[in-house]
């Protein structure tokens, strides 16, 4: 199949049964996407398929054909982190770092859905993303703060 | 040293490890790779209690690419058992399986998916035996015996005055006693009596438990998801009958622990089976497997307390009962701990405690975030305000009255209270009255509780290396399990040493190189290592303000080293003036090392750790669900050497505390973990979120770590339940006394309540 990974192109030749987080961890060495409750419920494995945020521990290599694939590792341009990331780090979003790459692929899918989110519609949208950490509330902070950032003049709205 | 004249302690500076793990660059263990690598999968035993008859291993041996299938009896090892409290626990099943879930025979193979299927050609006869699967039916004079001898570990002090019951499943009975409890109860206006339940949890740390091995001519070498590299590496050395110095234990970045990475795991599992092969080995266990690896001890705790009528306490008998399960693990400890917090942080002149830690055929239960407190809290705090209710006492006050104060002692010879716990209940307690509407359906409850922080009696060293171009390596075998650890060492590094904090880098703990440390937990790490730290930076910086004396030709006792610079002298002028050469360091090496060696735990409590909390929760009648509208909590952390880290490591704890109250709880069946998965274990999520959510830090210097530090980490997990619990009762007039007060409980309750029925 054909796939394009963090905007590279590959050709490879999967077994049917292979996942996504398999092609990407172990073949493609994209060791961002990380591997926790192998049932789709954590969202630590959370990468983007032509911008829809999936779980790639249950989605097949095979269903990436012809698709663009976007992980944690395709978003900073060189030492530039992208505004997600950005924030994350400004806000102390994170301590364990597991749940982070997949948390902040699903924050891009959100802020492409809905530029400048409630927090209603943050927590409602990221409740498939687990942190065991934080407790939330400065992941909360830095997604209302990467929609500013991200949407000039579109400040996020503060009510909900 | 006041706080305005700090440069970098007391600053929230960004952690050290934030641009790694927002880009994916952060290596944990399960990202790890040896070359030549192959991979291990687990057999685990579907019945909770069996003789093993025999294992029918052939046609998994003679799979395609598979290297070998082991049982017990085929493990290279000097000794079997291993265990930090008792050698009890096999690194495979020998003889008998004592859970569902046990490792029973491995399978070795060039990749996980090959090994995976050996597994199903793998025939193992067993006989199954009568399996006691609650604390209460192991506790029966007729139950199975679960281990008939014990033997003791030996490797840590407090644990040295175990106490197991011969001829019953009881492997720690911790008594206490003081005062005339007849008396407190003879003089009481009222007595209260209740007995309160916890579930069991599982951990579920996002990454699972992994380890690889390489066992070859220099050694055993394992890279290890552990908060214990120290004690891994003497258990390891004892499995092998080798000397420590050619045992080394690494541990990269954690992906969480939360206690289920306390002591060994699966350590010598991995390190056997590559001795075996001759080959490096990675066992990585799935989340599953993580939650049959380990799991929080389910606790009853029956209270009874002897008040006055104007709210002073008099006397309080506690019977704590844990489900230890299979295995002791770190068990013991727990039921100590869990049973010398029952007091809860009062003056009580009479009391009376047993707490008993039971062997069940259950999964292993150990170490989780506050070992013990949050579950005895749960009751004793549930009962101070069903006391305050029978006697008409606004809970606050009843708290207020009968609080330890600062100097007091908790237990006879032991450190006396260190901070002051009114400021942080009353500041919980007047943050969630600010933000009240008294809107119908709501009610608020607090709740304040303290344990003994840091540990008893250990040991942390560490080593400041200032380098020839003025950069700084700090080795400290602290573990970053996402706590910050690394942020804070090296903030109190900077400070001490008089560098810029951006000099300071601080490695993963390696054994072979990494000076000593008992481990990374009981919210230990920024106080104790935080001393050895700072300790060694101080011996560093008096190496080099003697070296710049001696180029300068000045007495070393003028001179100050300041931002990296000895007056006009940079560090690294210094160091290559010395030496004459563009290499050489100075090296500085300090130790913490515990003053007193006695006390009810074994050892002087290092701090108390208190941690305050409030709630406002709102309880629908009609489905019997409970939002948690607002929640506030405080921990006393004497000097925040990074706010900001200080008050997240509040926040992660009180949500996590969050979850066995509402929803959370481990489900069983005749021996069987019915959830081991995420599907069906529920984790609080962003959803879960309180409406308002803060965290009060109490700062008054008065912690024994560096600046008048304190630990947190595990304070914010202790008052979610009994705050909640508290809040609903007064929104329904319903008092709960078993965890999580899921919707369905809920609604019976209320239900049954306006009935006039007794609660289910």
């Amino acid at each position: 199949m054909t796939v394009t990974v963090n905007g590279e192109r590959h050709e490879l030749t999967v077994p049917a049964w292979e996942t996504l987080i398999e092609c990407l961890r172990d073949r493609l060495g994209l060791l961002g996407v990380k591997k926790s409750c192998d049932v789709q419920v954590c969202g630590a494995c959370t990468v983007l398929l032509d911008d829809q945020p999936v779980s790639a521990c249950t989605t097949l290599a095979f269903e990436a054909r012809g698709k663009h694939v976007r992980t944690v590792e395709g978003l900073a341009r060189g030492e530039e982190l992208h505004p997600v990331q950005e924030a994350f780090v400004e806000h102390g979003a994170l301590q364990c770092g597991f749940c982070t790459p997949g948390m902040i692929m699903a924050t891009v899918a959100l802020l492409g859905e809905i530029p400048a989110p409630t927090p209603a519609e943050v927590k409602h949208y990221m409740r498939g993303n687990i942190c065991r950490c934080t407790g939330y509330q400065r992941i909360l902070d830095a997604i209302l703060a990467a929609a500013g950032r991200l949407a000039p003049g579109g400040r996020p709205r503060d009510v909900g | 040293m006041s706080a305005e004249r700090l440069a970098v302690v007391g600053r929230s500076v960004p952690r050290l490890d934030a641009s790694d793990k927002v880009t994916g660059a952060a290596r944990y263990v399960t990202d790890l790779a040896l070359p030549g690598m192959v991979h291990a999968r687990l057999w685990r035993s579907p019945v909770p209690h069996a003789r093993l008859l025999g294992v029918d291993a052939a046609r998994a041996a003679a799979m395609p690419g598979v290297l070998a299938v082991c049982t017990a009896a085929e493990l290279p090892v000097a000794r079997l058992h291993y265990g930090p409290a008792f050698k009890d626990q096999p690194i495979l099943a020998h003889e008998v399986v004592r859970y569902a879930g046990e490792p029973v025979v491995a399978v070795v193979a060039e990749s996980e998916a090959r090994a995976e299927a050996a597994l199903g050609l793998i025939d193992v006869r067993y006989q199954e035996l009568p399996a006691a699967t609650t604390a209460e039916a192991a506790l029966a004079p007729d139950a199975p015996l679960i281990h008939p001898t014990l033997d003791r570990a030996g490797h840590f002090r407090d644990l040295s005055g175990l106490r197991p019951v011969p001829g019953t499943n009881v492997c720690q009975h911790y008594r206490y006693e003081r005062g005339d409890l007849a008396r407190a109860f003879a003089e009481a206006d009222l007595v209260v009596e209740d007995a309160y339940r916890y579930p069991a949890l599982s951990h579920h740390a996002l990454e699972p438990h992994c380890a690889l091995a390489r066992v070859d001519a220099d050694g055993v070498t394992v890279w290890a998801g552990t908060q214990h590299p120290f004690p891994v590496q003497k258990e390891l050395a004892e499995v092998f009958g080798l000397p420590l110095s050619h045992v080394q234990v690494v541990v990269p970045l954690i992906g969480g622990a939360f206690g289920g990475k306390c002591y060994t795991k699966i350590e010598p599992l991995a390190a056997a089976l590559s001795a075996r092969v001759r080959q490096p080995v990675r066992l990585a266990l799935s989340l599953e497997e993580s939650a049959r690896t380990i799991s929080r001890h389910a606790v009853t705790v029956r209270l009874r307390t002897a008040v006055r009528r104007d709210g002073t306490l008099l006397g309080r008998e506690a019977d704590v009962v844990l489900d230890t399960g299979a295995y002791a693990d770190i068990g013991p400890r727990v039921a100590t701990k869990a049973g010398s917090r029952s007091p809860g942080p009062y003056r009580i002149p009479g009391i009376r405690i047993d707490a008993r830690c039971v062997f069940t055929n259950n999964v292993p239960a150990g170490a989780y975030r506050g070992y013990g407190v949050p579950q005895v809290t749960w009751a004793s705090e549930s009962q101070m305000d069903a006391i305050a209710e029978r006697l008409g006492l606004d809970p606050l006050d009843l708290r207020l009255r009968n609080l330890l104060e600062r100097g007091e002692e908790s237990v006879a010879g032991d450190t006396p209270m260190d901070g002051n716990m009114a400021e942080g209940l009353l500041a919980v307690a007047r943050a969630l009255d600010r933000g009240a509407t008294g809107a119908p359906g709501r009610g608020r409850g607090l709740a304040c509780a303290m344990k003994d922080g840091g540990g008893t009696h250990t040991v942390s060293t560490a080593i400041v290396r200032a380098h020839a171009d003025g950069s700084v390596s700090l080795l400290a075998g602290t573990v970053e399990v996402g706590q910050g650890a690394r942020t804070a060492l090296a903030q109190i590094a900077a400070e001490t040493l008089g560098v810029p904090f951006e000099a300071v880098v601080v490695g993963a703990p390696g054994t072979s190189l990494t000076p000593y440390d008992h481990g990374t937990s009981a919210s230990r790490s920024t106080t104790l290592m935080g001393l050895a730290v700072q300790a060694a930076a101080r011996d560093a910086r008096a190496q080099l303000l003697g070296l710049a004396a001696g180029l300068l030709g000045t007495d070393p006792a003028g001179l100050d080293l300041r931002e990296g610079r000895v007056g006009a002298l940079t560090v690294a002028e210094v160091i290559r003036g010395h030496f004459g050469l563009v290499g050489g360091e100075v090296t500085g090496v300090g130790s913490f090392v515990p003053a007193q060696w006695s006390g009810s735990l074994g050892g002087a409590t290092a701090f108390w750790e208190t941690g305050m909390g409030a709630a406002e929760v709102e309880v629908d009648p009609e489905t019997g669900t409970v939002r948690v509208r607002r929640y506030v909590s405080a921990a006393d952390v004497g000097q925040a050497i990074n706010p900001r880290e200080c008050a997240a490591q509040d926040e992660g704890a009180a949500i996590m505390g969050l979850g066995p109250v509402l929803f959370e709880a481990r489900a069983g069946e005749c021996g069987q973990l019915l959830n081991p998965g995420l599907i069906d274990y529920r984790l609080p999520t962003f959803a879960d979120l309180p409406d308002a959510f803060e965290t009060i830090l109490v700062e008054n210097a008065d912690g024994p770590g560096p600046f008048g530090a304190k630990g947190v980490g595990e304070s914010g997990t202790f008052c979610a339940a009994p705050a909640i619990g508290n809040a609903i009762a007064r929104a329904t007039g319903v008092r709960f006394t078993e965890l999580p007060m899921t919707p369905e409980r809920v609604w019976r309750a209320l239900r049954d309540a306006r009935r006039g029925a007794p609660l289910p």
